[in-house]
């Protein structure tokens, strides 16, 4: 790989140390608190911030050296995948709806998050966690540039992916990852590195990544592939970061334990919402498919988790409720979600579908309990109203959840045929939430909650173009009849299947 | 018993990483998923850099592995010699 270099004079160890202490000098003209003015009125207390370790240990010019290296692989796959008409090798049509949903809703995120890191950097007085935040916040902006490049070659030949930037600050379905990151930039900064250093980097990415990737590689998606295993490269670096915040905190002082815990608590059940789309991506986008949701939370979630939360005992943390509950939705969520993305595939960039006979089969045998009772009727119907030339759109509104943003659509934990809808009244008006969670999280910080730009209310207020379909996709620059609707009949179909010479 | 795991790319650098790790490891085992391969032990999984670089017959720096890491679990110790993930609480 690299021609081999002298040995270094200093161990691993001592080379991490020197590069994260003794950096500090006492402030003589301004004080501390208005260097760092972010730092105490989360309630969380520091009494050493020496005792800061970054396991990896990975020094400026390791850092340079490796990410270089990833950088010149990915874009060698991303040259060689332009070349060779590398979009043409995927499974089909269907499978690049799912680049659409990753650079309108994820890809923002990453961008999100480079600038939360650099922010919390900022704020943190040990140099031990600002380097980390520094490292971490340097790669989420990595990551958001090689998504653009990499689907960019995806941009030149499909519909949808031509306006991210200005689509995620619109869009009712991107509100929801949206508000998940705006949600934890506003937050202080250690609950910021609790929620994406933890609750998502940890606990929840393998549920986003790992799929997701080995998802591209069945699909035959070479160039995602390698975006995403180039940037899981670096989650493995911000996962054992964020349990290093959860320790450090943990062991700082026993007062940080209830403010912890009411983090992972909230941040958990923010991620879980957050994932449905996800979930839904992993069991009805994917043509070929690697594995259920169901099976990827059993073995991320509950087992992985499961040890995790076993771990961390030990300082009085308890799994997060959130996560119970959402186990118990984890034969649920994403036939639920798909359910509804297709319902509105008016108002989506992307193209929705009705699983085929075989696909529908495939969703039986990943969820005995509940495909066939209740989610395969609502679309064999939907098929036959295909078939009868009156695709299903539906015409209403939804009502959104004022705390993860997501259609009031999910059921009753212990009752799957019955909408879960929560309700609180806040200084004279009421306020809607989709779960106890959501509830839970809106009525601890109502304050903040009741700021949340809501894309229906938006439309309904006249902000969003005007009251027509019409006007309001004009407004999110979505084009009519190219980006929106069924799959069945786009030009992404007709084109496809053109230029791969299928009858 | 918590199981901890490591993933890496499946590719010609990580194929020597992954056999040194199974024969450090005796009772762990390799799962594979397309371009992927995971590798669980029940409560600790440690990889060797003396292993890797008999294998590979040159000098290796356990940071190479940071190339194609694709997930892991547990708490981390990293020495230059030795890459140890492991549970405390199991």
């Amino acid at each position: 790989m690299d021609a081999k270099a002298p040995r270094k004079k200093l161990n691993l160890k001592d080379r991490y140390r020197h590069l994260t202490r003794g950096l500090e000098w006492d402030p003589s003209y301004q004080p501390r608190e208005k260097i760092y003015p972010y730092i105490e009125y989360e309630g969380i207390k520091i009494h050493d911030w020496d005792k800061w370790e970054d396991p990896f240990r990975l020094t400026m010019d390791s850092y340079w050296k490796y990410q270089g290296e990833k950088e010149r692989k990915l874009y060698a796959i991303i040259d060689a995948f332009a070349q060779n008409n590398g979009h043409l090798n995927v499974s089909n049509e269907r499978y690049i709806n799912v680049l659409k949903l990753f650079i309108q809703g994820v890809s923002p995120l990453e961008y999100a998050a480079h600038r939360g890191f650099a922010h919390a950097g900022r704020a943190f007085p040990g140099a031990g966690p600002r380097i980390a935040a520094e490292m971490q916040s340097i790669d989420e902006l990595r990551h958001f540039q090689t998504q653009a490049h990499t689907i960019s070659n995806y941009n030149k030949y499909y519909n949808g992916m031509h306006d991210p930037g200005h689509m995620h600050g619109r869009v009712w379905y991107l509100s929801v990852p949206k508000s998940f990151f705006d949600d934890a930039m506003s937050a202080g900064p250690f609950e910021f590195m609790v929620a994406t250093g933890f609750a998502f980097e940890y606990v929840l990415t393998n549920l986003l990544f790992v799929p997701f990737m080995s998802g591209a590689a069945y699909n035959g998606d070479m160039a995602t592939v390698n975006f995403g295993f180039s940037a899981q490269s670096d989650e493995s670096r911000h996962m054992t970061l964020g349990l290093e915040v959860i320790k450090f905190l943990l062991e700082q002082d026993p007062d940080n334990l209830p403010i912890v815990q009411g983090w992972l608590d909230k941040w958990c059940w923010r991620g879980t919402r957050l994932l449905s789309l996800v979930a839904a991506m992993m069991d009805y986008m994917l043509p070929k498919k690697v594995m259920s949701w169901g099976e990827a939370w059993e073995m991320y979630v509950e087992e992985n988790g499961g040890a995790l939360f076993k771990d961390l005992e030990r300082y009085g943390i308890t799994m997060p409720e959130a996560l119970k509950t959402a186990t118990i939705e984890k034969e649920h969520i994403s036939h639920q979600t798909w359910a509804t993305l297709y319902n509105y595939g008016a108002a989506a960039a992307f193209h929705t579908w009705v699983p085929t006979p075989e696909e529908m089969d495939w969703q039986s045998e990943k969820y005995p309990n509940t495909f066939d009772k209740y989610y395969r009727p609502r679309f064999e119907h939907w098929a036959e109203m295909e078939k009868a030339g009156e695709r299903f759109y539906n015409q209403t509104l939804p009502m959104l959840c004022q705390t993860c943003q997501i259609p009031m659509f999910f059921t009753e934990p212990s009752d799957p045929t019955k909408i879960c809808y929560r309700e609180s009244d806040y200084k004279g008006n009421k306020y809607h939430t989709c779960s106890d969670h959501c509830k839970t999280i809106f009525d601890n910080e109502p304050e903040k909650y009741i700021q949340a730009w809501l894309p229906v209310h938006q439309i309904y207020q006249g902000n969003c173009g005007g009251a027509g379909l019409e006007d309001v996709l004009k407004w999110y620059h979505f084009n009519m009849g190219r980006d929106n609707m069924d799959i069945n009949g786009s030009e992404d179909q007709r084109n496809f299947n053109m230029w791969k010479g299928n009858t | 018993m918590s199981k901890v795991f490591i993933a890496f790319q499946t590719n010609d650098d990580t194929r020597p990483i992954v056999e040194a790790i199974m024969a450090d490891n005796p009772g762990a085992e390799t799962e594979e998923y397309p371009a992927m391969i995971r590798i669980t032990n029940e409560a600790r999984l440690v990889v060797k850099r003396e292993t890797i670089e008999e294998l590979i017959g040159r000098d290796f720096d356990l940071q190479e592995m940071h190339l194609n890491l694709v997930t892991l679990t547990g708490h981390i110790d990293e020495s230059d010699d030795e890459f140890i993930l492991s549970w405390e609480n199991n």
